[in-house]
């Protein structure tokens, strides 16, 4: 017993060492963003004490270049109303799908499967020149190609769930008059919760941190940057590079994560574990 | 209840095939096509046969690319999948504080690529200037760089499906084997191993597939440099595309190459994890 006691804690004392390992590049990165940007790269390693300190120039500074609230602004609308219109028109999809056998049905279910493997470099040049012509180069027509290209995995993991609810409840939903709307909003929709939340999830992480989708459509000329096209067109242009600006953009696009991570953390998990298993 | 429910397609199922075919059917359709063609923009297609993929193939930047995304894939993969396995071990014990080691552990797998990529670099070039030299001076440094940052960004993710599996072991089985006198050692080998194996399928296409189309991480943190020596496969395909005009043929070329590529690992997984699941 002695024993497993002292194992147990040397444990302990090699995870608390990990534990810290894991979040020095965070702390990294916020103390020099209070330093002078000229000192980040000369003393990198060193407190923002001292003539080092530069209070929140850095941030002014970088939120004034890259206009950061308003693509704060733009990745959340997109997030929100991709994610949104995901979990809606998918879940729809599959359970019409699922529930109507014929040839077009399961054409479209495989068809959903193949786009999962297809890695977005295939697709890149000509949808976004397709997007360009249909005049989808907006917030808006972005969540039309979220809706597109998400619904690969989404439809995929609706269809899993959709199978294993018994045909009999929709039936007797039937029968008592609901035309299939109603069946499927009142019945369907609050059996799907779970994977509703984890089908959210993995698409809310995707669409937030995706850089090369609104980049090509949307690019770096209009008004409509989010913040990771912000943040490699603050870095990706050329001339002198401004770090102190980078520190403290790099912890405006890390807090806003971290927020929403403590406060779901329990669905972002089992979300994330659900999507691996089955994708 | 299907007759019903049949004529409700367009309300069904209408959008969203709507939105698929805009974002993904007509652009992969095309994108086969125009493989096979030359052309700068999508209306002034030329068919060339195969050229494109000739040219895709005796070029050096792609072969580079391809060698180097085989090797970082084959570091990262065992790199993250070890320490992973350890960490979901270490967090299995039952010991204090799991769930809060669990949460800082996964934590960075929620920050998107791009941002992953610029908190390395700045890391990474803070303690290469105590060397005086900096992550553009010679490829290796790209290349671990690349590495350490995968292993921060994916190992508190693989673990979490490790440590899933692990719980579902039964108490019963690990209880029958301490009396039957095996020791942790080979409770490890002979029990947990063998019964996290589908785990350990999922988790090693998993990263498998996240090596090989990783992007954003690569373009943040080196952007390829030293001279294309740390592009990886997506990369070059965007910079064949964007970088030089006259080469948008070679680049879907090289992007049709890439799909096959990807699309062997994720058919072979399916292959894989079902015969697999046969066997049990």
């Amino acid at each position: 017993m002695k024993k497993q006691k002292a194992a147990d804690t040397g444990i302990l004392c090699l995870l608390i060492v990990l534990v810290i390992a894991f979040i020095t590049p965070i702390f990294f990165v916020l103390m020099n963003s209070f330093k002078g940007k000229l000192y980040i790269s000369e003393n990198p390693f060193s407190f923002p004490r001292g003539e080092l300190f530069a209070g929140i120039t850095n941030y002014t500074e970088g939120i004034r270049k890259t206009g950061f609230f308003q693509a704060f602004g733009y990745s959340a609308f997109i997030t929100v109303f991709s994610v949104f219109a995901i979990v809606l028109f998918t879940s729809m999809t599959a359970w019409y799908i699922t529930r109507v056998k014929n040839k077009l049905s399961s054409v479209l279910y495989y068809t959903f499967v193949f786009s999962m493997i297809v890695p977005f470099q295939m697709i890149m040049f000509t949808m976004s020149k397709l997007a360009d012509t249909l005049k989808l180069n907006n917030p808006l027509g972005m969540v039309v190609l979220y809706l597109g290209f998400g619904a690969g995995l989404s439809v995929f993991m609706f269809c899993g769930f959709v199978k294993s609810i018994p045909l009999d409840i929709e039936e007797a939903a039937m029968i008592d008059g609901c035309t299939p709307i109603q069946t499927y909003f009142q019945i369907v929709f609050p059996i799907l919760k779970p994977t509703a939340i984890t089908v959210a999830i993995l698409n809310a992480m995707w669409v937030w941190n995706d850089y090369l989708l609104p980049y090509l459509v949307i690019g770096v000329s209009t008004k409509y940057k989010t913040i990771p096209v912000v943040v490699q067109y603050l870095m990706g242009s050329y001339g002198a590079k401004d770090y102190g600006s980078l520190m403290a953009l790099l912890v405006l696009s890390i807090i806003p994560i971290i927020i929403f991570y403590l406060f779901c953390q329990k669905y972002i998990i089992e979300g994330v574990v659900a999507g691996a298993v089955k994708g | 209840m299907d007759k019903n429910l049949k004529k409700y397609f367009p309300i069904f199922v209408l959008p969203t095939l709507l939105a698929f075919f805009i974002a993904f059917v007509i652009p992969f359709i095309m994108g086969v096509y125009l493989s096979f063609c030359d052309f700068t923009t999508v209306t002034n297609a030329k068919w060339v046969g195969i050229d494109n993929y000739i040219k895709a193939f005796t070029n050096k930047e792609f072969l580079n690319a391809l060698w180097f995304t085989i090797r970082f894939a084959v570091v990262a993969v065992i790199s993250v999948n070890v320490f992973g396995f350890l960490l979901a071990l270490l967090l299995t014990r039952g010991i204090r504080g799991t769930n809060v080691f669990r949460t800082v552990f996964f934590m960075p797998n929620l920050i998107g690529g791009i941002v992953l990529g610029y908190i390395w670099q700045s890391m990474i070039n803070g303690v290469l200037a105590k060397y005086q030299v900096t992550m553009l001076m010679d490829a290796k440094y790209g290349f671990w760089g690349l590495v350490i940052l995968m292993n921060w960004q994916l190992i508190g993710y693989i673990m979490i499906i490790y440590i899933a599996g692990l719980q579902n072991i039964s108490p019963d089985l690990m209880e029958a084997a301490k009396i039957d006198g095996a020791t942790s050692w080979q409770a490890l080998i002979k029990i947990k191993i063998p019964m996290v194996m589908p785990s350990i399928t999922i988790c090693l296409f998993l990263t498998i597939a996240n090596s090989f189309k990783m992007f954003d991480q690569n373009l943040a943190l080196t952007a390829g440099g030293p001279s294309n020596k740390t592009t990886m496969m997506a990369l070059d395909i965007y910079n064949t595309f964007y970088g030089k005009v006259g080469f948008e043929g070679v680049g879907q070329a090289k992007a049709v190459v890439f799909f096959v590529i990807v699309a062997i690992i994720g058919i072979s997984q399916v292959v894989l994890s079902r015969k697999k699941e046969v066997e049990s």
